[in-house]
């Protein structure tokens, strides 16, 4: 396979080794900003899979990370569910949940999908401030169990997690389906006249991207051991993973990994400036975003490419 | 894998299918709001069958086009496919049916080489195929070696000239193996050369059985190879028949040329010694790699009215743009003696040149009025309504009109108001762009009324670019031919039907 002969994939596996060997000599402090980043990272990755291949802008992608969040939370409080159980009953309740809000809008053209995602997360977010009775409210909820409480354990989870969806959502990328999607992306009227039907692909796009944001979400209650509105459904969080995403290079699926990782330890790095932090950050994400439109990944593919 | 059947092998229909073989079409209707696009047409492509459908732009011709694919829905009438009949389905069920479509402006994948882009055109239409199989990859080479792009074949379309990117969208054309090609505008941006081995390749879909549709603005760069003519006006049938008998047919002249010809040069204007106001040397423009205008150069002098004559895509707008500031260009335009490259279009158009284009750009929800004083931004409240009370008088029935929001407007009122609104600019120099287009002949002459009134009372220079001879030439001092990108005469008025009339459609 070219695969093999691609100095990006000795790259990746390169970056995976060194990762994996963290806890020897990365911080315990360290270690768990980047546990946070990996889990981001698959939030990203998945929301490029929309946006960058087939072409759905979903400014929300914490509505379906926080269904699969407070799926797998309220069933393990409730019932004290196993993790991998609830984790699972959490990515699918993000696909259904999210097929119910989303597929009205994939069927039309124009900015609908959008809106409803954006929406959706205001929607989402009253629901669980209104039934706080069984959703914790504001303050959030507790789980009975988390991954682990040792730090490099839950870094190796997250680390794992992460490299699997990456290889699975790369994948898929590549495969046929990517090809049909990136088309639709493009131009939904011409890959109609080619045959495929526009709205079945975008739903299945759209439901991987589910999956992974469920799963992730799901993760990163039991890495916490809380769910609350504030981590896992808010505004300022799309925000942080559409940036993520675009940063690191949109349509590269392993960019986002990058630009994960970049805004989440800017952030701690930068913490030191205080009530600024925020703010440079966000301008070095919007600066890199004018100047390298294709994010990082994407601006070195496309040197290589011109 | 069973959606890769042998390219090229013989598409003659299976004979259990009942009906007329190919593609027949009858009564399509299609209506756009209170405008209906498409009026009754229909037509047969037998298998084996080239039709041209001809038509200058808006008589909807690319409507018809969408109707057949499926991507417009049509309001009544029926396409059908080998005597299936499959208007209305969704697009991509057409598609999997056998009807192909070959877009003018495609968009390629661009991080994919030539031969993924070919391979998107033959996947089945499923998200379970994660993998390729070889017997796609087999398909594809063989595709790209009949479209001959087999040199080309691992590089990135971006890198691709022109004509191989044509090239690659015809093969995912036919990748499939469609009974049935629609293709429009084929030749668009085609050197000569090109053009050859382009037709070819359409050629040879012809011997291998399909019914190809090409769709184009005049019969001219489609005669050579089809084997009948379809002609379409604002919607409805004109004429049809061989190449030829279609371009002699008396309507179909009046169409594109317009009635009898009329001259009315002033001598006035004949001073020839002044120096000239505009002044376009050598001025190329290239969209990407197709090239739409080819060194060209015209002068025009103060209050002169110049036509430029051309048919539709002979590169009429790219120059007007070009002059406008919206399109890059080489080569010089002069304006009052300093050059214009490098200004903005906004600092163009202050500097008295206002470009009324051929869409009227017109606020569709702003009254008649607010639409007037929008242009008149800069003028005093004094001037504007003295500008707008000269307005009323030259298009009378915009005064009637003023409360009225302007895209509930007939095509005609909407022109007259894009030419007012640019007028109110006060421009020295006014640009319009095929004002004609699509409107009915009474109307033309209320335009041409006010243009005449225009000439002998201002100052104002005109540049008109026009498809319509009859309607371009009375009001000109000066004609120039524009086509396929290049001057190719320039004269007056008069003399044009001697030297060009009978060539021009």
């Amino acid at each position: 396979m070219t695969l093999f002969k691609r100095p990006g994939f000795w790259i990746s596996v390169l970056f995976a080794i060194v990762a994996a060997v963290g806890p020897w000599w990365i911080s315990a402090y360290f270690l768990g900003v980047l546990t946070v980043a990996y889990y981001f990272g698959v939030f990203a990755m998945s929301w490029d899979l929309l946006f960058g291949y087939a072409g759905e802008v979903n400014f929300g992608p914490t509505a379906l990370i926080g269904l699969g969040a407070y799926g797998a939370a309220m069933l393990n409080f409730f019932y004290g569910v196993s993790i991998p159980v609830c984790i699972i009953f959490g990515a699918v309740v993000a696909v259904v949940g999210g097929l119910l809000l989303a597929v009205p809008a994939l069927r039309l053209t124009g900015p609908y999908f959008g809106v409803v995602t954006l929406v959706a997360v205001l929607l989402l977010q009253n629901v669980i401030v209104i039934f706080a009775k069984y959703t914790g409210g504001e303050i959030g909820m507790t789980t009975q169990s988390v991954l682990s409480i040792n730090t490099a354990v839950n870094y190796e989870y997250a680390l794992g997690f992460l490299v699997i969806c990456t290889i699975i959502l790369y994948g898929l990328s590549r495969s046929p389906l990517g090809l049909i999607l990136q088309s639709i992306g493009q131009d939904a009227t011409e890959a109609s006249a080619l045959g495929f039907n526009v709205t079945k692909h975008k739903i299945a796009a759209f439901c991987v991207s589910a999956l992974f944001s469920g799963l992730a979400g799901g993760m990163m209650v039991f890495y916490m051991g809380t769910a609350s509105v504030g981590t896992v459904i808010s505004i300022s969080i799309d925000v942080q993973v559409i940036i993520m995403a675009v940063l690191g290079g949109r349509r590269t699926i392993v960019g986002s990994v990058l630009g994960a990782v970049f805004i989440i330890m800017a952030n701690e790095l930068l913490r030191p400036l205080g009530q600024l932090n925020t703010f440079v950050v966000s301008g070095i994400a919007l600066a890199v975003i004018l100047f390298f439109p294709d994010g990082f990944l994407g601006a070195i593919l496309h040197r290589r490419s011109a | 894998m069973s959606q890769v059947r042998e390219i090229g092998a013989g598409t003659v229909p299976a004979p259990a299918e009942t009906g007329v073989a190919g593609l027949e079409t009858s009564g399509l209707v299609k209506r756009f709001g209170g405008l209906v696009a498409v009026k009754n047409i229909g037509f047969h492509i037998k298998p084996g069958e080239i039709l041209g459908l001809i038509g200058p732009n808006g008589s909807g011709k690319s409507t018809v086009m969408k109707l057949i694919m499926g991507i417009e829905k049509p309001n009544a009438g029926s396409v059908k496919l080998n005597g299936v009949e499959v208007a209305g389905w969704p697009t991509h069920r057409i598609a999997r049916a056998g009807i192909s479509l070959v877009f003018q402006h495609s968009r390629p994948l661009h991080r994919q080489t030539v031969l993924e882009n070919i391979k998107l055109a033959l996947l089945p239409d499923s998200f379970l195929s994660l993998t390729h199989t070889r017997a796609v990859d087999e398909a594809a080479r063989a595709i790209a070696a009949r479209c001959e792009l087999d040199h080309v074949l691992d590089r990135l379309p971006a890198g691709l000239p022109f004509a191989d990117l044509r090239r690659m969208e015809l093969a995912k054309a036919i990748a499939r193996d469609p009974k049935v090609v629609l293709v429009d505008e084929p030749f668009a941006g085609l050197t000569a050369p090109e053009v050859r081995s382009f037709s070819a390749l359409i050629e040879g879909f012809r011997e291998a059985g399909l019914a190809v549709l090409l769709v184009d603005h005049n019969v001219k760069s489609v005669a050579a190879m089809v084997d009948r003519v379809f002609a379409m006006y604002l919607g409805e049938y004109v004429a049809d028949g061989l190449p030829d008998e279609v371009m002699r047919n008396e309507t179909v002249r009046r169409v594109y040329l317009g009635g009898a010809i009329e001259v009315a040069a002033r001598p006035a204007a004949a001073a020839k010694d002044e120096a000239p106001v505009l002044d376009i040397k050598d001025v190329s423009v290239f969209y990407g790699k197709a090239q739409a205008l080819d060194n060209v150069s015209i002068t025009m002098r103060a209050g002169e009215f110049v036509s430029v004559v051309g048919l539709n895509g002979a590169g009429k707008t790219t120059l007007f743009n070009a002059i406008s500031g919206l399109v890059p260009y080489s080569g010089t335009i002069e304006w009052q003696g300093g050059k214009l490259a490098g200004k903005s279009a906004g600092a163009i158009a202050r500097s008295g040149i206002v470009q009324c284009p051929e869409s009227r750009e017109l606020f569709g929800t702003m009254s008649v009025r607010e639409n007037l004083d929008l242009g008149g931004q800069h003028l005093t409240v004094e001037e504007s309504t003295k500008q707008i009370e000269w307005l009323f008088d030259l298009f009378p029935i915009l005064r009637s009109r003023q409360a009225q929001a302007s895209r509930t407007l007939s095509g005609g009122e909407q022109q007259m108001l894009a030419i007012a609104r640019a007028l109110m600019m006060r421009p020295k120099l006014l640009i319009l762009d095929e004002p004609t287009l699509g409107l009915a002949p009474v109307i033309l002459e209320q335009i041409s009324k006010a243009l005449e009134l225009l000439r002998n009372t201002t100052p104002i220079t005109v540049l008109l670019g026009e498809q319509n001879v009859t309607f371009a030439l009375p009001h000109a001092d000066r004609v120039y031919v524009l086509e396929h990108a290049r001057i190719i005469w320039e004269g007056d008025p008069g003399r044009f039907e001697r030297e060009v009339g009978a060539s021009y459609l």
